[in-house]
């Protein structure tokens, strides 16, 4: 496709709300925000503030399979998700469970990971590829022949992002995809992804508290509070502009920034917040060095 | 005081050994953190200190009782142990019975039950929710579920698998607090955990583990500092410790893990170079 052709847009939300049935108050109220193509954008808020929900709103799970009373609308790739099939949305945008429990029901792991693509009808020789590849990255490969409950909860996340990968959709909407991880795999697997954005162009959202953990890679950060969107733009801004509501709220902002907060305050050091430590260490040697 | 005494245990279907000649203490009062890879074998070391799993050779004592020849049940009482998904533990129609249910089956009498209930609840930020039913709450709010149905019926030794995750920061700071009042009252908290954020800020006494054996054990700012011992159980250095690896040429120490540490050490120097100026 010609890509001067493509719409930049690939989701919007329009005046988006949302109640479940018998709860008693709205889980999201007129969520307003688009994302273009390729964008790594952060979804970040207190527990309980509605991130989860919007991420069920993006792959149809609401209303689809979550009952409950939906206003506004969510446009994938242009189209509205509440009039289009679970099936045909599961192409687009790829959801990679909180809990990788609920994703993993195969016998083998390469079966797990298979079945997406088996059920896109590919080639043989095709699903074969993406399996691979999607065990290679993901750093599955060992645990091929293995039942899905035979493995720790990390070896579980992994795979589940695997079986997402593998139906190459063009969003990958992942609630704190490595929270059971260790971090070296933390990082391997946020890397990873952030790879994939970078030479394919799928547009990654992810749901997590930890800043530090993707404050590197992520392009902008969406801050919810009480079904709300109350923050959004690029990390930088949101660190420099924003910075006591995000620490107000819980969100887990990284370590070195907190440090040039609690500075800047007695007036030791000025300027833009450093989101990553290369960056505090950089600002702190300029001033220590004078 | 829990004993582990050179516990090796594999699981019946064999894929070698998940713990391998394992050694360690728990006192009353302490508040320790188990870290270490995935699959490194806390969790299973975890089971072995309620008696959930049995030493294959070794063996476990919890004040004195060796955990072959006690019953779950009994070691319950003792050693309350949180699993990582809420969901394996909770099923109840409400917050509030989720709550009273092991207390039910502990055969406490109803008025305290009911004062049980309502003082963990509340201090577990959750009174709001006390007659929703858990399945209506996010993750994260589960996972507090999970943990006052623990707590209800104080265990003199708690062990948490993982209780930072799906937490926000304000959360962690309030179990962080609530850590601190449990060991005040000489109970032991024992957690599972990979987030070396949260280690590197609460300073728990830490045991690495890396494929099934004890690598390294010592208080958190000297083991997390500590480049190989962290790489060996495939961990990272908290953010603080990185940054003061790259300040150590302004003749800083190395072993500084803690943001209130890090702005104190800081704080001093930079006002020396703004005077000079």
């Amino acid at each position: 496709m010609d890509p001067s052709k493509t719409p930049k847009t690939i989701l919007e939300a329009r005046n988006l709300g949302f109640q479940y049935e018998g709860a008693e108050a709205r889980a999201l109220r007129g969520v307003n925000f688009g994302v273009e193509r390729g964008e790594f954008v952060l979804l970040a808020g207190p527990s309980g503030c509605g991130k989860t929900t919007l991420c069920r709103c993006l792959n149809g799970l609401i209303p689809h399979f979550y009952p409950g009373v939906q206003e506004g609308e969510i446009l994938v790739d242009g189209s509205n998700v509440t009039s289009m099939p679970t099936s045909e949305v599961s192409r687009k945008v790829g959801y990679v469970f909180q809990n990788p429990e609920n994703q993993l029901f195969a016998l083998t792991v390469e079966k797990d990971v298979a079945f997406g693509p088996e059920n896109l009808g590919l080639p043989r020789s095709e699903i074969r590829e993406r399996v691979d590849w999607a065990m290679g990255i993901t750093g599955t490969t060992e645990l091929k022949n293995l039942a899905p409950y035979e493995l720790s909860g990390g070896q579980q996340q992994r795979v589940a992002l695997a079986g997402i990968l593998a139906m190459k959709p063009s969003v990958v909407v992942m609630d704190e995809p490595t929270s059971f991880l260790d971090p070296v795999t933390a990082e391997e697997v946020m890397k990873a992804v952030d790879d994939l954005r970078l030479e394919h162009g799928i547009t990654v959202i992810v749901v997590e508290h930890r800043l530090d953990l993707v404050s590197r890679y992520a392009d902008r950060i969406i801050v919810m509070d009480s079904g709300k969107v109350v923050a959004d733009g690029t990390v930088q801004d949101v660190l420099d502009g924003q910075f006591d509501q995000l620490t107000g709220l819980g969100v887990g902002v990284p370590r070195v920034s907190q440090l040039w907060a609690m500075l800047k305050r007695d007036g030791l050091v000025s300027g833009q917040t450093p989101k990553v430590v290369e960056a505090a260490a950089e600002k702190l040697g300029g001033k220590l060095s004078t | 005081m829990i004993l582990v005494e050179d516990v090796s245990f594999e699981y019946p279907s064999g894929r070698g050994e998940a713990l391998s000649g394992v050694s360690v203490k728990f006192e009353p009062g302490e508040f320790v953190a188990v870290m270490g890879e995935n699959g490194a074998g806390k969790t299973t070391l975890a089971k072995h200190l309620n008696g959930l799993l049995r030493p294959s050779s070794g063996r476990v004592l919890v004040d004195e009782e060796d955990t072959r020849r006690t019953s779950v049940a009994r070691l319950a009482r003792k050693v309350g142990l949180v699993f990582q998904n809420p969901d394996h533990l909770l099923f109840s129609e409400t917050v509030r019975a989720e709550v009273a249910f092991a207390l039910h089956n502990l055969g406490y009498a109803g008025k305290t039950i009911e004062n049980q209930v309502e003082k963990t609840l509340g201090s577990l930020d959750l009174t709001r929710y006390a007659d929703v039913s858990p399945f209506l709450l996010s993750g994260g709010e589960r996972k507090r579920v999970a943990l006052a149905a623990v707590l209800a019926w104080e265990p003199e030794y708690l062990i948490l698998d993982e209780p930072t995750i799906g937490q926000d920061y304000l959360q962690k700071e309030r179990l962080r607090n609530f850590i601190v009042q449990l060991n005040s009252q000489g109970k032991a908290v024992i957690i599972i955990t990979h987030d070396v954020e949260f280690v590197a800020e609460a300073k728990p006494r830490v045991v690495l583990l890396s494929k099934g054996r004890v690598v390294g054990e010592g208080p958190a700012d000297r083991v997390l500092s500590d480049a190989d011992k962290v790489a060996s159980a495939s961990l990272v250095k908290p953010q603080i410790a990185k940054l003061f690896d790259q300040l150590s040429r302004f003749g800083f120490p190395r072993d500084v893990v803690d943001v209130h540490r890090a702005k104190q050490l800081l704080e001093d120097r930079l006002r020396e170079v703004s005077v000079h100026v």
